[in-house]
């Protein structure tokens, strides 16, 4: 399964959101996109997802076009993780879980045992096992988050989008989540904040600005010291590490650059 | 808690929900004025339907099948109509305070039907459901329009519709006053608080089959109408095709609300607190809310109808008034008990 833009453009109101943006995520690898805000990543996502139309360019799904795929087609291998989703229905956890299911069910068709399992592997699989019966206004945003994730993953994607995944969760259930994005037999596209998260779990990072690629390839080739800089406006110290990995050292505006040379020494 | 409803089959519910209807319908047909025993009913639809020969006082034959039958019908279609409306635009849009009569599209409608019967637009050509028809289309796009200008608020699309009812309230009022005669007038203005008075078996024939549809339109869209929990983009993502579900759902809300509406009259409070009351019984899954709505507005609108003929000796009350009368408290409490939720 393979996801493509080709020279996508979009633009709401008269004002030019996306360039020419062009990528390929490739089948089973974690791709980042990380990006100063409103730099465009939830308005590339939406595009990916075939929820919004370019206005040039075209999104491609195996070679296809994803305005041809009906929207069904499209969510049963393409799930969405919004960046902000809310209700103020009085609905369970699980039953928002349950809601990923609906690509997969016709008007008529009962609710199976097979579904049921599926609900309950993905609710586990984020680990919100004991609160299933749980009303989700009562639920903290961590939890509402995992569940998003949980319902996702009930839609049993062959893609999954994220849309800043890790909004709200405390440090441990963000390394929890990305790992487990990981470890799921899946192709993943997930726009981040924290660029060590995008190092440390990604294959591949797109770096956004002002509606454009900036940058796109392994996480030590694209995040460089003069890109953060350029992009995010930010001194940052670039540490590599082994297999390819790097480490963002951000440091406070101001700061003396020779500072530098002296935490290498200590660490 | 997700609701208290019995863990019934599906079709032992639907079994139960028919044989509440029709014992609904029963206590419609016998309960008036002048009360008719509950075996007499039966026998005279007994006659009419399988000529089963009973002896009978023909006058009461003839009330209660002529009148009372047929306007128990109806009170029921129309409850199921307006409470799967209010459930349809609470979904779609998101917003627990929507129904037909708020958001203006009975006052579109009305005014379509007043239209209709008083200035003879479209003459010949259009009836005068199909009227309200058109009214509460264009009611329903004036108000979105508007709402939309307004920003995207929770508020916005009931103001508007507020705004939207006065206007369409006000453009009936001058067409009556302008056009119409003293009697006419009057016969209009009783008629646009809703009254079942006038019902006769052809309104039936109308009432039922658009009940029938709307509801079977509505049923099909259940796993769409729970998609839309997290809003149109959620919906989007999990593979419903928003538009034309919108257009589809909306038309069919228009549809159940100008026929009854040509046949009663706008009738409020029914498609705003039915739907909650059903929801605190079944919960919030479409599949079980929708035939939960559609049986608990039928059932709901026959008592009121009932209440309305007895309630003055001699005198009918619009059933409009009794449904105020009885929604507003209840929607009063509904509204403070969400507070406490939230
Ligand atoms: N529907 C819209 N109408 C007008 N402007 C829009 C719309 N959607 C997005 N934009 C604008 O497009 C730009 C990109 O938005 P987008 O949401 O894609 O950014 P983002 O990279 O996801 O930002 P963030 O990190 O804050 O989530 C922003 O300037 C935003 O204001
Ligand atoms: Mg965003």
């Amino acid at each position: 399964m393979k996801l493509s833009a080709c020279n996508v453009s979009w633009s709401t109101g008269g004002v030019s959101i996306l360039r020419d943006v062009s990528l390929d995520v490739v089948a089973g690898e974690f791709l980042g996109i990380v990006g100063p805000n409103g730099s465009g990543k939830t308005s590339l996502m939406s595009l990916l997802a075939g929820l919004r139309r370019p206005r040039s360019g075209r999104v491609l799904l195996d070679g296809q076009s994803v305005d041809k795929l009906g929207r069904k087609e499209i969510a049963r291998r393409i799930a969405l993780v919004e960046q902000q989703a809310e209700t103020s229905e009085r609905i369970s956890a699980r039953q928002a879980v349950e809601l990923g299911r609906t690509p997969h069910l016709g008007p008529f068709t009962p609710w199976s045992a097979r579904d049921d399992d599926i609900v309950d592997e993905a609710i586990r699989n984020v680990g919100m096992a004991q609160l299933t019966a749980r009303m989700w206004h009562t639920l903290s945003g961590g939890e509402r988050q995992r569940l998003h994730i949980a319902r996702a993953l009930a839609q049993e994607p062959q893609i999954l989008l994220l849309d800043e995944p890790t909004n709200h969760l405390d440090i441990g259930h963000q390394i929890g989540l990305l790992h487990l994005v990981r470890q799921q037999k899946l192709t993943a596209v997930a726009a981040l904040h924290d660029l060590n998260h995008a190092a440390m779990f990604c294959d591949r990072v797109a770096l956004m600005s002002g509606g454009r690629i900036a940058a796109l390839g392994r996480p030590y080739e694209v995040l460089t010291e003069e890109r953060i800089r350029t992009v995010f406006g930010l001194d940052v110290d670039v540490e590599h590490e082994g297999e390819g990995r790097c480490h963002i050292r951000y440091r406070a505006p101001g700061a003396p650059t020779a500072v530098r040379p002296m935490l290498k020494r200590i660490s | 808690m997700i609701g208290i409803v019995p863990s019934l089959s599906r079709t032992s519910a639907s079994l139960l929900a028919l044989v509440v209807l029709l014992v609904a319908l029963w206590l419609g047909a016998a309960i008036g004025e002048t009360s008719i025993p509950m075996g007499v009913v039966a026998k005279t639809v007994a006659n009419r339907l399988w000529d089963a020969g009973y002896g009978l006082d023909a006058l009461d034959e003839g009330i209660i099948w002529n009148y009372r039958v047929s306007r128990a019908i109806v009170a029921a279609c129309c409850g199921s109509a307006l409470a799967l409306s209010g459930v349809v635009l609470q979904s779609l849009l998101r917003n627990p305070l929507a129904d037909p009569y708020i958001l203006g599209i009975s006052a579109g409608a009305s005014t379509g039907a007043v239209g209709v019967a008083v200035l003879g637009i479209g003459a010949g050509l259009m009836t005068l459901p199909a009227g309200a028809f058109v009214g509460a289309i264009l009611a329903f796009g004036l108000v979105s329009l508007l709402a939309m200008r307004a920003g995207r608020g929770h508020g916005a699309i009931i103001l508007a519709g507020v705004a939207g009812s006065q206007l369409f309230n006000a453009l009936t009022s001058l067409i009556v006053t302008k056009a119409a005669n003293a009697e006419q007038a009057r016969a209009i203005m009783f008629w646009l608080l809703g009254n079942l008075s006038g019902v006769r078996w052809p309104d039936v024939w109308l009432a039922v089959p658009v009940a029938v549809v709307g509801l079977i339109v509505c049923l099909w869209h259940a796993r769409a109408l729970d998609a839309f929990t997290f809003g149109s983009e959620s919906a989007a993502s999990l593979g419903i095709p928003v538009r034309r579900v919108y257009v589809v759902l909306i038309g069919t809300t228009a549809m159940m609300t100008a026929a009854m509406v040509s046949i009663v009259g706008s009738i409020g409070f029914v498609g705003l607190v039915i739907p909650h009351v059903s929801r605190m019984i079944v919960g919030v899954r479409h599949g079980l809310l929708l035939p939960a709505s559609a049986l608990i507005g039928a059932v709901f609108m026959i008592a009121a109808d009932i209440v309305s003929r007895v309630v003055i000796p001699g005198q009918v009350l619009p059933i409009g008034v009794v449904t105020a009368l009885v929604g507003a408290p209840a929607f009063a409490v509904i509204l403070s008990q969400s507070r406490t939720v939230r």
